[in-house]
């Protein structure tokens, strides 16, 4: 599966939940896939996307955060999935598209080949943790996690030719940040 | 010099000024303001693993509707630089950063001779607007600090000396 595939099944499933993206390919290949109000997509501050949606999801429990997150990102700051785990937010669905690449400086290998990081999900104690194989398997596990109490995590083992085509995030990051806390406002 | 308001604590200051929402790393300059946090659940205090997870926890907080702070030590501002420069500042997400200041004046361990003394260069290097209060001028500062806050949509810090926070 393309990581701009898995991205797009996603976010077709999406209804008012805020999704973060990681910076690099990933949220450029969200925002071209969908350009909601509702998306937080990080330019910078690589390895903060689960961060940044955990402090959503903890002070907006009725809203459900789902995060894209990449590989490398997720090794970056490893020590989240503690985070989470300790603080246990039922709204919290952390998509990882893992393409054992870091993607968006020219296809370097990061260590999810090794390493799997569902395991590492599992250990710190998610309260679900699955793996997808393919659109329609990826597809049924959105739709059920977006329903089931979390925080869960959903390993997505993607294509690693990392190079995508999406344009850059078209929005200034205070446009971005002003976009989402607003439409969280209006709830 | 006596403190103003000697009878309500640092932390109910925090609160009365509209924060509402902490995370970050412990440091022994805010040891009985950590204590009071931890031990009182209306903080519900975060404990993060990094100062830049912290930013980025307390960053997701004011997307969310909240007045974050996010407390560390000065060592932790240097793991703090990339997600403030690349993510609260460019976003315009405001968060008090509340610093102590270890190695401020030369007498401290080696580990914080360099940090110390590049504490302040470096918030000048961001542009982040900081106030470094003694124990008279704490409660003006931080509103002080508040207002920048509101006013301006930028992270703003308070670098605390050991001592100046009771």
């Amino acid at each position: 599966m393309r990581r701009a595939d898995a991205i797009a099944t996603v976010l077709a499933r999406v209804r008012d939940e805020v999704v973060v993206s990681a910076n690099g390919w990933i949220s450029r290949e969200a925002c071209a896939a969908a350009d909601r109000r509702e998306n937080f997509a990080m330019l910078g501050s690589m390895g903060l996307a689960a961060p940044i949606a955990l402090g959503i999801a903890l002070t907006r429990p009725e809203r459900r955060v789902v995060v894209l997150d990449g590989d490398g990102n997720l090794l970056m700051t490893l020590g989240t999935l503690a985070m989470i785990a300790h603080e246990r937010p039922a709204n919290f669905v952390h998509v990882v598209l893992d393409n054992e690449r870091y993607g968006s400086t020219g296809g370097q290998r990061s260590l999810s080949a090794a390493v799997a990081l569902d395991g590492l999900a599992r250990a710190a104690g998610y309260a679900d943790v699955r793996r997808a194989e393919g659109a329609d398997e990826l597809d049924d596990a959105v739709a059920e996690l977006l329903r089931a109490d979390g925080p869960s995590f959903l390993l997505v083992k993607v294509a690693p030719d990392a190079d995508g085509d999406a344009p850059r995030v078209p929005h200034e990051p205070e446009e971005i940040a002003e976009r989402v806390r607003s439409a969280l406002a209006a709830h | 010099m006596t403190a103003p308001s000697t009878t309500v604590s640092f932390a109910d200051r925090l609160l009365g000024a509209g924060f509402d929402f902490f995370t970050g790393v412990p440091d022994s300059t805010f040891k009985a303001l950590l204590r009071e946090i931890e031990s009182r659940p209306e903080f519900g205090y975060v404990t993060a693993v990094s100062e830049n997870v912290a930013v980025g926890v307390a960053a997701g907080a004011y997307l969310g509707g909240r007045r974050p702070v996010v407390v560390m030590q000065n060592t932790g501002l240097a793991l703090a630089i990339n997600p403030l420069a690349s993510l609260a500042i460019i976003y315009r997400i405001p968060i008090l950063l509340l610093i102590g200041w270890r190695g401020h004046d030369g007498t401290d361990s080696p580990e914080h001779r360099v940090i110390g003394a590049s504490t302040l260069p470096l918030l000048d290097a961001l542009h982040v607007p900081y106030f470094v209060p003694d124990r008279g001028s704490l409660d003006g500062d931080l509103a002080r600090a508040a207002a920048v806050l509101a006013h301006e949509r930028v992270p703003c810090a308070l670098v605390c000396r050991p001592g100046v926070v009771a």
